[in-house]
């Protein structure tokens, strides 16, 4: 199978996978009984005024929020007319947004893209602290850099990263005069891409992507350990030594690209737990993400807006997942899936 | 034993020259597979100790309210945000016993802030087994005998106390009770889910396993913190506490089985082949009785093991939830709700004391991730 058709094949399965996905998503935001506008028509009644309660009706019927729940589903995802005709998910149409009362793009809008930005950011983290420390780690396994290495990593591991957030907040604007909150400064919030603007950003980054990354980063080194470990048992390397190799260039050249392999198929596993932890780490921290959001919609059951935002987390978890499956084939072209005849 | 002149021992067995120094005693052969274990994991010295620790936090679990010396929800509304006290031996030089000196709050004009002034000149000493406000022994026994408490007239907050004049250390204890009770409900879930899918795919194979694997697949793709945020934030909201706890630790554990579930099945489909289990169908054991008495106990071990490498997950999820307030609620007590009082810079920086229970945390999950490392790697005791 070539490349390109295995890349449509995994394409397919994505997309598979996002329809259940969805079905699953729009399920459990429907968990809670009653929805944003019901609990609102009960409390317009409780206090007595009966003039939002014709609206909050009004909008009950435009959304189909009283039609049953695989119908709400379907007009939802854009797979049968809802009221205004096909305006689902597919046909671009994310929904309305009840608790702020506007469309749900305009409210997720310029946080989208840096959703993408802080996560990216913290995946390139974890591959340039990863890398050395675990190579390094390897090479001279059983010295202190091992054990301090290793330390360090357990310790990322255990720490809950909201605290990790809040404590390097605090000594990062203590000690190197780092900003605190958000994730550029309030004068360029709203305004268009500029040189300083970008500077901004960049420099408010710093402490979310250390935070996100870090217990990512502890896991991969581990991995990479044990590989490198492995391979530097061989045969092979014995052989390199013994023809008067430098160490770094026999390392770089042999054990790390056999142990490399996993480290790209691992950001399956990476991404998922990256994600999540930065949706809580933007809560704590207050970057302007997807996150803060999330929570908001979830607890006023805004369905639409917590439901694309849902959406939208998984289908960044889908598509990285399938670039690192494509980079593996890529780097192994021993690797070879279903699909071809056995 | 003989000591030789020169101070040297010998031993007095007889010296066989040629008996075979590789052969492995008798004793070790025969040996059951648990006292191997057992052997191999007391080498690895982190892992004991990790293990004896944890099993020390378990026990003491049914009996916080004696070890501490307040109730969960004691307030003591003349001492909010009171620093850590420590307590002393020494007084002026002399030994007298584990003490105490009394605090007075102040208000301070200046900053609008409570200054605790430490009056140093009357040591007051620690009582022991006192009577103090009322709790219940593992639930049941109510009592009111406290391990140590503070003398009349002054207060024991080693660890500071909160927002309401509630005792850190107090409520650390408490917070014990459910914190690390989530992670064991937790994973009983996941591993009645994970063994129960996991089998069923491994070892009937065909239809079944594709759909199995394709949830698994599923499950595990999404981000996990969004799902539990959007599923505690279904638990309805006049639920009890009780109720919620059980609900978050479920909830936890439904989303932890797929892991479990992919590592069951990988086993399933080699050992399906294996010829004591066709022996096995062959005298007409069914297919549950195949699966738990000769699958399952083959591998038992290393399901205990990983199962160890996931509680502190569940733990951290537990605190992460109970952090941003869709977790369990006041008046639950856990390390997560606690951790909700230091939400903002202002208490890291004022009160930092307020963010002690990130300590427990660290070191319970810490020790969980050194026992499963241990366990892992003393499970096997055949291998070199």
């Amino acid at each position: 199978m070539s490349i390109l058709r295995y890349a449509v094949y995994r394409f397919g399965t994505m997309l598979l996978t996002l329809l259940v996905v969805s079905a699953l998503i729009f399920l459990i935001i429907n968990l809670p009984p009653g929805d944003y506008l019901s609990n609102q028509i009960a409390e317009l009644r409780a206090s007595g005024q009966s003039a939002g309660v014709a609206k909050a009706e009004f909008l009950r019927k435009e959304y189909a929020l009283d039609r049953p729940l695989w119908q709400q589903y379907l007009i939802w995802i854009g797979f049968i007319p809802g009221p205004q005709g096909f305006s689902g998910l597919i046909q671009g149409d994310f929904g309305w947004s009840f608790e702020f009362d506007r469309p749900v793009a305009d409210i997720v809008g310029e946080s989208l893209w840096l959703t993408v930005l802080v996560n990216l950011a913290a995946v390139l983290f974890v591959y340039l602290v990863a890398l050395p420390l675990g190579v390094l780690a390897a090479a001279r396994s059983k010295t202190w850099v091992d054990y301090t290495s290793a330390f360090v990593g357990y310790l990322g591991l255990a720490t809950p990263n909201f605290l990790l957030a809040l404590i390097m907040f605090y000594y990062g604007h203590k000690y190197f005069d780092l900003p605190i909150g958000g994730l550029m400064d309030p004068i360029y919030e709203g305004q268009p891409m500029t040189w300083d603007k970008a500077k901004s950003i960049l420099i408010h980054l710093i402490v979310p992507t250390f935070v996100i990354g870090t217990s990512g980063a502890a896991a991969m080194m581990q991995r990479l350990r044990a590989n490198m470990l492995d391979e530097l048992g061989k045969p092979y390397v014995e052989t390199a030594i013994a023809k008067g190799m430098s160490p770094p260039r026999m390392l770089a050249k042999y054990p790390l690209r056999m142990a490399f392999n996993p480290f790209v198929a691992d950001i399956g596993n990476l991404l998922p737990s990256m994600v999540s932890g930065s949706v809580l780490v933007s809560v704590v921290l207050g970057l302007q993400t997807i996150g803060p959001t999330l929570l908001t919609a979830l607890k006023t059951q805004d369905q639409f807006l917590a439901g694309f935002v849902l959406m939208f987390v998984a289908l960044l978890t889908l598509v990285g997942t399938m670039i690192s499956d494509l980079l593996l084939v890529l780097l192994d072209p021993r690797i070879r899936y279903e699909g071809r005849d056995a | 034993m003989t000591e030789l002149p020169d101070g040297r021992y010998v031993d007095d067995e007889p010296f066989d020259p040629k008996a075979n120094i590789q052969a492995l005693e008798r004793r070790d052969l025969d040996a059951p597979n648990r006292v191997l274990v057992w052997r191999k994991f007391k080498q690895h010295k982190l892992g004991l100790v990790s293990g004896i620790f944890l099993l020390f936090c378990y026990l003491i679990l049914p009996f916080v309210g004696f070890v501490a010396p307040y109730t969960a929800n004691e307030r003591n509304s003349d001492y909010l945000y009171a620093p850590p006290q420590s307590v002393h031996l020494l007084h002026e030089g002399k030994f007298i016993g584990p003490f105490v000196y009394p605090t007075v709050a102040e208000a301070d004009l200046v900053t609008f802030q409570w200054k605790f002034v430490t009056d140093t000149t009357r040591p007051m000493p620690l009582q022991f087994f006192c009577e103090g406000s009322d709790y219940h022994l593992a639930g049941l026994i109510p009592s009111n005998r406290h391990l140590f408490c503070a003398p009349e007239g002054a207060t024991v907050f080693l660890w500071g106390s909160d927002r309401l004049g509630r005792d850190v250390f107090s409520r650390i204890l408490y917070g014990a009770q459910l914190s690390l009770t989530v992670g064991l409900i937790g994973i009983s879930v996941s591993f009645f889910l994970g063994i129960g899918f996991g089998s069923i795919a491994g070892y009937f194979g065909g239809k079944i396993d594709w759909v199995i694997n394709r949830v698994i697949e599923i499950l595990r793709s999404l981000p996990e913190l969004p799902l539990w945020l959007a599923l505690s934030a279904a638990v309805p909201s006049n639920w009890g506490p009780v109720a919620v706890f059980f609900i978050i630790s479920i909830i936890l554990g439904i989303l932890d089985w797929p892991g479990l579930a992919r590592s069951v099945r990988a086993k399933f489909l080699s050992l399906r082949e294996e010829e004591y289990v066709r022996a096995a169908e062959m005298m007409g054991a069914s297919s549950g009785r195949v699966i738990r008495k000769h699958l399952l106990p083959n591998f038992m071990s290393h399901l205990i093991a990983s199962a160890t490498l996931s509680i502190p997950a569940m733990i951290l999820g537990e605190t992460a939830l109970s952090f941003l307030g869709l977790g369990l609620r006041a008046p639950a007590v856990s390390w997560g709700v606690m951790l909700n009082d230091a939400q903002n810079l202002a208490s890291i920086e004022i009160y930092p004391w307020t963010a002690i229970p990130m300590l427990p945390i660290i070191v319970v999950v810490l020790a969980f991730n050194f026992l499963g490392d241990g366990l892992r790697d003393s499970l096997d005791p055949y291998a070199d």
